[in-house]
């Protein structure tokens, strides 16, 4: 297929098939986080995590309409507020809903699969009654917009960077927090034994209550940067789940550096693959690739040695 | 609610006479004239359908909850305007429409078992609805052996024809061939890249338009791209529009990968008033959702637009924002949607008959000049004689008309040279 073109093009064809991957590879990374601290964390198979994100790019959608009509001319950074706002709105949600739903869960993991499934059903309802089905337009800051031009044939989507710079930091904080904190430590412990880390005097509850509302709160602040390249409506989450999970698995549920490997390997291979071959062929010779490596290895690609 | 407060004013008789008509109050306001015309019910049913001296019953069956309401909304709307008025203008022989709204929630086994619950047991005389064809593919044995009428609103992929149904949309050949010609023409495209959603609509109308660029056009498909419907990473096929350079990039991407499409092609630098790109599957309500600075300058190829510049349509677009709000949009579709109710409004009284059989023998050649399309006619296959038309999408979310064929274009549903 590469005979007709010239070596310039192909050259920076293969740049932009570059970014394409890194941009992809930064989607997985930042809709997983979440997951991979709940699921990863708590164990609780949370199935209502696109909604989540979705709250969190209906969100975004308020606060630019919101600022469209009452301060416009502050409208080229209202970006950075309704990402703020989505992580508090669905982290708020997810505490919520950890008090009401999760916590009488916890020994019973295939029972949250169930829950909040349901969840995630009344959650789509929810936006259906109060948004509307129709899909709504997130409108964005006009420097938002298009793309760098590097040279004539290369061009760098700024929504694509903008994704990426937001993964690296979310990514940090999330290390930062779960490995260096006093908190995350109590976290941890709290996740290898549950009775052990309440009879040293950790408040078992509330750490689980926060845990759960940080990974919704990443959740919304994935959900609010997807309204740049995804679509807006109250059954878009289910756009995201199966992928979610699918890099959260392969990485090896308990370990966040196994989400980002796994996250890197499935989205280079998919958009590797998609170049060669179309997009459906492309999505199933992935899946085969991750179901067979998981027969290998059941635990994933990095799993944590514990004692059983 | 003022039907609980009349029914309180009613004798115990009368009351039970009405169980179940929910549109009391407005019989009052019917004029007189139009009962006294109205022809014996034992005259125009004699297939026990429910049709009383005032009433007649249809059903309306979309999606109005599930992954499919986004799109099957803006029908509902468009089907209960229309019933609306055609009351307001005297009803159906003489009676009124009532209507039994069904949710099919986006699951097809749902619509059929739906489809027979209005049929066997509410005994519709009509049934306005399905969306999506696997939905009407799943309606159609219903609709078949108990003998229904069904009224299916969307552009589809053809290749079907039943006795049972009226497709008040395109079939494939009519919605596509007439654009690929314009555009071949205008814009003297030659080479062409196909970019579709994994399923029968679009491998169907790509079939279909890849035989006309080749043999028609003497043109070139240089790419023919498949996505899983709610894929929304399009960066590589992206990457392949710009290594192929082709002069059109022709689209049935559907549902929310659409809007990923279009910002990931904006984000890319593609810019759309220098690269023709033709879809086939963008209306009005999708721009919506997409945002209208991500697709301005697109063309799409589809038999209506809001915008058309027509006395039906000045009406029409003003009812339809009156009933359902000033902030509403009118795609392909709702239009399409709107034509079941009133063809067939136009069929009974020209078969003088609600019977099934009669609708179904003088559904031909039935014509309905207040389209907001403008004139459309019923075919002998139960597909409608309608113009194609290509707009040009405006940064409002609007489309410009840019191009319509002259006359009607015929439906072919099981086109000869295209399978």
């Amino acid at each position: 297929m590469f005979g007709d073109y010239s070596l310039g093009d192909l050259g920076s064809i293969f740049v932009m098939q570059g970014f394409a991957g890194l941009i992809l590879f930064s989607v997985y990374v930042l809709m997983a986080l979440g997951l991979a601290i709940i699921f990863g964390q708590m164990g609780v198979i949370n199935m209502a995590h696109g909604e989540f994100m979705i709250l969190g790019a209906y969100v975004t959608w308020m606060t630019s309409n919101f600022f469209q009509n009452y301060l416009p001319s502050l409208f080229s950074g209202y970006f950075f507020l309704a990402m703020i706002l989505a992580f508090v709105a669905s982290g708020a949600l997810g505490m919520l809903v950890e008090w009401v739903l999760i916590r009488h869960l916890y020994k019973r993991p295939l029972d949250t699969l169930l829950a909040t499934w349901g969840l995630s059903l009344m959650l789509q309802q929810a936006y259906r009654s109060v948004f509307g089905a129709r899909e709504v337009g997130v409108e964005l800051p006009q420097w938002m917009l298009g793309s760098l031009h590097v040279t004539d044939s290369i061009e760098v989507p700024i929504n694509g960077v903008f994704v990426m710079c937001l993964t690296v930091l979310i990514t940090i904080a999330v290390a930062y927090v779960m490995y260096k904190s006093r908190w995350g430590r109590q976290v941890r412990a709290v996740v290898q034994n549950r009775i052990m880390a309440g009879a040293v005097g950790i408040n078992t509850e509330k750490v689980d209550r926060y845990t759960f509302g940080l990974g919704c709160g990443i959740a919304g602040v994935a959900g609010s940067a997807f309204t740049m390249i995804g679509s807006t409506g109250p059954t878009s989450g289910q756009l995201y789940i199966v992928d979610t999970f699918l890099v959260v698995v392969f990485g090896g549920a308990a370990s966040l550096i196994g989400t980002i490997a796994s996250a890197f390997s499935i989205s280079q291979t998919q958009s590797t693959l998609e170049f060669f071959m179309s997009g459906s062929m492309a999505k199933v010779l992935t899946l085969l690739a991750v179901v067979g490596i998981l027969m290998l290895r059941p635990q994933g690609l990095f799993a944590l040695k514990v004692r059983k | 609610m003022s039907d609980e407060a009349n029914k309180g004013l009613l004798s115990p008789l009368r009351r039970k006479l009405l169980m179940g008509m929910a549109a009391v109050p407005a019989i009052t306001m019917l004029p007189r004239a139009s009962f006294a015309q109205a022809p014996a019910t034992s005259a125009v049913n004699t297939t026990g359908l429910a049709v009383t001296d005032t009433e007649v019953t249809v059903g309306i069956l979309h999606s109005a909850t599930g992954t499919m309401a986004i799109s099957e909304t803006g029908s509902i709307e468009a089907e209960k305007l229309a019933i609306e008025q055609i009351n307001a203008a005297g009803g159906v022989l003489g009676r009124k429409i009532k209507f039994i709204q069904e949710d099919g929630a986006s699951d097809w086994p749902t619509f059929a078992e739906k489809a027979k619950k209005l049929l066997v047991n509410d005994k519709v005389a009509a049934i306005m609805g399905c969306w999506t064809s696997a939905s009407r593919k799943a309606v159609l044995p219903v609709m078949e052996q108990y003998n229904g009428m069904l009224y299916y609103p969307t552009f589809y992929e053809g290749l079907e024809q039943s006795k049972n149904v009226i497709y008040t949309g395109q079939e494939a050949t009519q919605q596509i061939l007439a654009g690929l010609n314009w555009i071949a023409k205008e814009k003297g495209a030659k080479s062409f890249f196909f970019i579709g959603s994994d399923y029968i609509w679009p491998r169907t109308s790509n079939k279909i338009a890849r035989k006309h660029v080749e043999n028609v056009l003497k043109g070139k498909v240089v790419g023919e791209e498949y996505y899983p419907l709610g894929n929304t990473q399009f960066n590589s096929v992206i990457n392949k529009i710009k290594l192929t350079k082709p002069d059109v990039i022709f689209t049935d991407v559907v549902g929310g990968s659409n809007v990923a499409f279009y910002k990931q092609l904006k984000a890319a630098g593609i810019d759309l008033s220098k690269q023709a790109l033709l879809t086939i599957s963008v209306t009005e309500d999708e721009i919506d959702g997409i945002g209208g600075e991500n697709i301005a300058g697109a063309y799409a190829c589809m038999k209506y637009f809001q915008s058309l510049d027509n006395p039906n349509n000045k009406a029409f677009v003003p009812a339809f924002k009156k009933m359902w709000g000033e902030k509403t949009v009118i795609g392909d579709v709702t239009q399409a949607a709107y034509l079941g109710p009133w063809l067939w409004k136009l069929t009974v009284e020209k078969a003088g008959s609600f019977d099934i059989d009669k609708i179904a023998a003088a559904s031909p050649g039935v014509e309905f000049k207040g389209a907001p399309e403008g004139y459309v006619r019923i075919h002998e296959n139960h597909h409608l004689w309608s113009k194609t038309r290509v707009g040009r999408a405006k940064l409002d979310g609007q489309f410009e008309l840019i191009y319509e064929t002259a006359d009607l274009v015929e439906p072919d549903p099981f086109p000869k040279g295209y399978q």
